[in-house]
């Protein structure tokens, strides 16, 4: 790419389209800027989930009543979990590095649809919006969960019906994205990108379109199940009309464990890239790496049972569920020993973004094994609705697409704003937070282990040490998420600029200008080489 | 308040072991060994030490022993979980039956002899089959010690089982949220030997509790422990979820019936309807379909009984 070139194409940045301000913003169909309302959406969204938990954890720093009441407490667990869940993690890697990535790794001018891509954005808006508002609209404030389980979220007078509502338009941006990414993928590569010459984020990304495609539309048969009992009294889920708790659970999990899929893909899609373009080196085992991610999504469909261990399920059920739980884990541990494998030989360059995917590796590890204690059914008796639940989804959910999301940010960061980043400043925070993270997090294994109860607002003695740690890490993670937010923001004005391949990557975003131009290519490359070519 | 963990202190602390510490231990081995050969390639294969990156895409005989090995050990992990669940679905013939009745927010458990308790009392060494019934929504019974817990589902019929095998005093937590004050309802394991169970079971009067039985009202006393009242309702003027009994007797209550305010004096009549209508009147300020109907749970006898302990909160 010639300098000359940059000049005469202006970036994403600088273009000047019909709309002037904010409107050249919220009414532009570049998958590029889509990419960053989703991001400055989410963004906003986890600080505000992120304070409710730094709230919560102080409230947890010693028995009794310390700065809330019970019923504060339980609203902020629920907002908490709705907004981190829905808001954040689910839309999170797909719509932002999803969107501003995808048409440019696979060698295309945008998606498919860009008009229905602008369009999802404003339908995650008006989901996000109508579930949170919901929680304030019923006679008293938010006290479900984040997992409204029948019959007590029933009991609660109408908040029931818009969250769902909002849960299914939530829905639609989801499958509308997926939908988006996967026809981009079929009908868009750039001439001799064949499907095992497409990189890994890439490959995620397919898996993931077809996990939001086949798995959201539960949510929307079960909002039409709520509607029927609701309106028409027509008992599916409420024992007192005759309907059954567990079929709601069902169904809740059917879509939500998929979604946990729908948030981890991607991220092992940024990780691979990361690593593979620090170490210098193909990825080892790529087609490995592609049918794992295929299996995670597909066996990750049937083991949505394991949420239910302790509910009442038949003993073959309950034996399906926990078997399966196990195999999806095989193909997770393939990856990690690919991960590994490709920095053996590798020529590293110790970057922020190759910490954060080491410390991912790290965090995922504990993880995943956590996983499968609860995946084991005498183990899940004990522990199942403990502390140590809580403890393992924050290690893959936040720990797996968290480290990863900013792993991914301080990856892409100088191809989506033309800026570098102040590297120690980078680095401080990414310390911080996960020294936070370890401390937050990891007591809570104990404590699940000892028996405290997730969702207590009050706990007995024996539990006290342990939370007054957590809630010491909470500060600590939160200290280190402000340096990192800062700092990012920060080097938005003071950074120096970017060259178009500052890490020495292969893929084809490092082929274009830092910021990209509106139209990404000039010329639409023609492939011949796999995605991953170092030689 | 109690142990939540003892050695032994049931049949399944053994099984849960077996399974929890064979993955556990098979975690830490492969986190730490993992952790170690990456943080050792980091550093021998740091770009400064090497210069050009050896290229190499893969192995397909490594690949197939990174899954196979996962495999075998995934099943065995599996094995052990299924092992150590198995005999928890079909309890003893010869276990003693207990009926637990979960509600917001308390449990209470009736024997077969129709002695009804707030705490669990236990004979050790001796298979306990306990029935599960919620009369609102979800709940769920856990006792770490024992390493058992169970979902309570309104509408289903759910057992549980267990072997008591240590004298000693445990937690008993509600795990499954159901709502304001799910973390206070709680209760506790009390593991009695065989003589002292006998005793405390052959005991003719309904409940064990620490109140004095010669106080005026104590048998009223001892029936709301047994039902849980005072999981929402004070004696001492506290507002907790329902209005508390302190000085409530005879006083004038302003109450919402049909959507319109009506003041009420709190006389027999009032109590009676409170108890077994609950949502007829709600006093105003506090929330209503919380409190379900006792209808067919306290008999009028009981009734009197509960009324007489109220009198005696006037005044104190």
């Amino acid at each position: 790419m010639s300098n000359q070139k940059d000049i005469v194409e202006p970036s994403y940045l600088e273009y000047k389209g019909k709309y002037k301000g904010i409107f050249s913003w919220i009414l532009s169909t570049d998958h590029k800027r889509i990419a960053l309302l989703y991001l400055f959406s989410i963004l906003s969204f986890f600080v505000i989930g992120a304070t409710l938990g730094l709230l919560m954890k102080f409230e947890l720093i010693a028995p009794g009543k310390t700065i809330m009441d019970a019923q504060t407490y339980n609203a902020f667990f629920t907002l908490h979990g709705i907004v981190m869940i829905f808001a954040v993690v689910i839309p999170g890697l797909p719509a932002v590095f999803g969107n501003f990535l995808l048409p440019i790794m696979i060698g295309a001018k945008d998606v498919a649809f860009p008009k229905l891509n602008l369009f999802s954005w404003y339908l995650y808006v008006a989901g996000v919006s109508l579930v949170i508002v919901s929680q304030f609209a019923g006679d008293g404030p938010p006290d479900t969960g984040w997992t409204f389980y029948a019959p007590y979220s029933f009991r609660t007078a109408g908040t029931m019906l818009p969250a769902v509502f909002g849960a299914f338009v939530l829905g639609f941006s989801s499958i509308l994205t997926g939908l988006n990414f996967l026809v981009t993928m079929h009908r868009m590569r750039a001439p001799g990108m064949t499907w095992l010459k497409m990189p890994l984020f890439p490959w995620t990304l397919y898996a993931t379109g077809w996990v939001q495609l086949l798995a959201t539309p539960v949510i929307g048969i079960t909002l039409l199940m709520i509607v029927a009992e609701r309106t028409l009294h027509i008992g599916f889920f409420d024992p007192s009309l005759g309907g059954d708790p567990l079929l709601y659970q069902h169904l809740f999990w059917t879509y939500s464990h998929p979604a946990v899929y729908i948030m981890i893909l991607p991220a092992m899609g940024a990780i691979s890239e990361i690593i593979t373009t620090f170490s210098h080196k193909t990825i080892f085992g790529y087609k490995f790496m592609v049918a794992s991610v295929l299996a995670i999504a597909f066996v990750g469909y049937f083991v949505w049972g394991h949420h239910m261990f302790t509910s009442g399920m038949s003993g073959t059920a309950l034996y399906t569920f926990s078997l399966l739980t196990f195999l999806v884990a095989v193909p997770s541990s393939i990856k990690v020993f690919n991960w590994i494998s490709t920095m053996h030989q590798g020529s590293i360059d110790l970057q922020t973004p190759f910490y954060w995917a080491m410390a991912f590796i790290f965090v995922f590890m504990i993880g995943g094994f956590s996983g499968l204690v609860l995946g084991s059914l005498a183990a899940n008796v004990h522990l199942h609705n403990t502390h140590y639940v809580v403890a393992h989804f924050h290690f893959i959910v936040f720990g797996g697409t968290g480290f990863a999301f900013f792993g991914a940010m301080h990856y892409w960061y100088p191809k989506i704003t033309g800026k570098m980043y102040d590297t120690k400043w980078a680095n401080i925070g990414l310390v911080l937070f996960f020294v936070g993270f370890i401390t937050l997090y990891g007591p809570m294994f104990y404590l699940g282990f000892k028996g405290m109860p997730r969702r207590y607002f009050d706990y007995d003695e024996v539990f006290h040490a342990g939370n007054i740690i957590s809630t010491m890490g909470s500060w600590i993670l939160y200290s280190g998420l402000a340096i990192i937010i800062i700092n990012l923001f920060a080097s938005l004005k003071g950074g120096a600029k970017a060259p178009a391949d500052p890490w020495g990557g292969k893929t084809l975003e490092w082929t274009i200008p830092s910021p990209p131009p509106v139209e990404n290519f000039d010329e639409i490359p023609l492939i011949t080489k796999g995605p991953y070519d170092y030689k | 308040m109690y142990s939540t963990t003892a050695t032994d202190a049931s049949n399944f602390v053994s099984t849960f072991n077996t399974s929890y510490y064979f993955i556990t231990g098979v975690a830490v081995i492969l986190i730490l060994g993992l952790t170690v050969v990456m943080l050792y390639f980091v550093f021998r294969y740091n770009k400064k030490k090497n210069k050009i990156a050896i290229q190499n895409e893969g192995n397909t005989r490594l690949e197939i022993i990174w899954t196979v090995i996962p495999v075998l050990l995934a099943l065995a992990m599996f094995y052990f979980g299924w092992a150590g669940w198995k005999p928890m679905s079909k309890a003893p013939k010869d276990a003693i039956n207990i009926t637990s009745t979960a509600r917001m927010w308390s449990f209470s458990f009736k024997y077969e002899n129709g002695k009804q308790s707030p705490d669990l009392i236990l004979p050790v060494n001796t298979p306990v089959k306990i029935k599960l019934i919620s009369l609102d929504v979800i709940h769920s019974l856990y006792i770490p010690a024992f390493r058992v817990k169970s979902d309570i589902v309104p509408g289903r019929e759910k057992m549980m089982w267990f072997l008591p095998q240590t004298v000693g005093v445990f937690s008993l937590y509600c795990a499954e949220y159901c709502g304001l004050r799910h973390s206070y309802m709680n209760s506790t394991v009390k593991v009695l030997s065989k003589e002292d169970y006998i005793t405390w079971y052959a005991d003719s009067s309904k409940v064990i509790t620490e109140a004095n039985s010669a106080a005026p009202g104590s048998e009223g006393l001892k029936i709301m422990i047994n039902q849980g009242c005072n999981a929402c309702h004070s004696s001492d003027g506290t507002k907790i979820v329902g209005p508390s009994y302190l000085n409530l007797f005879g006083q004038k209550q302003v109450v919402i019936r049909d959507g319109k305010e009506v003041t009420v004096t709190v006389d027999e009549e009032y109590i009676k309807r409170s108890i077994y209508e609950p949502n007829y009147e709600i006093v105003k300020g506090y929330p209503k379909d919380l409190m379900q109907s006792y209808k067919d749970v306290i008999s009028a006898d009981d009734l009197l009984k509960i009324i007489e302990y109220l009198k005696t909160l006037n005044d104190k």
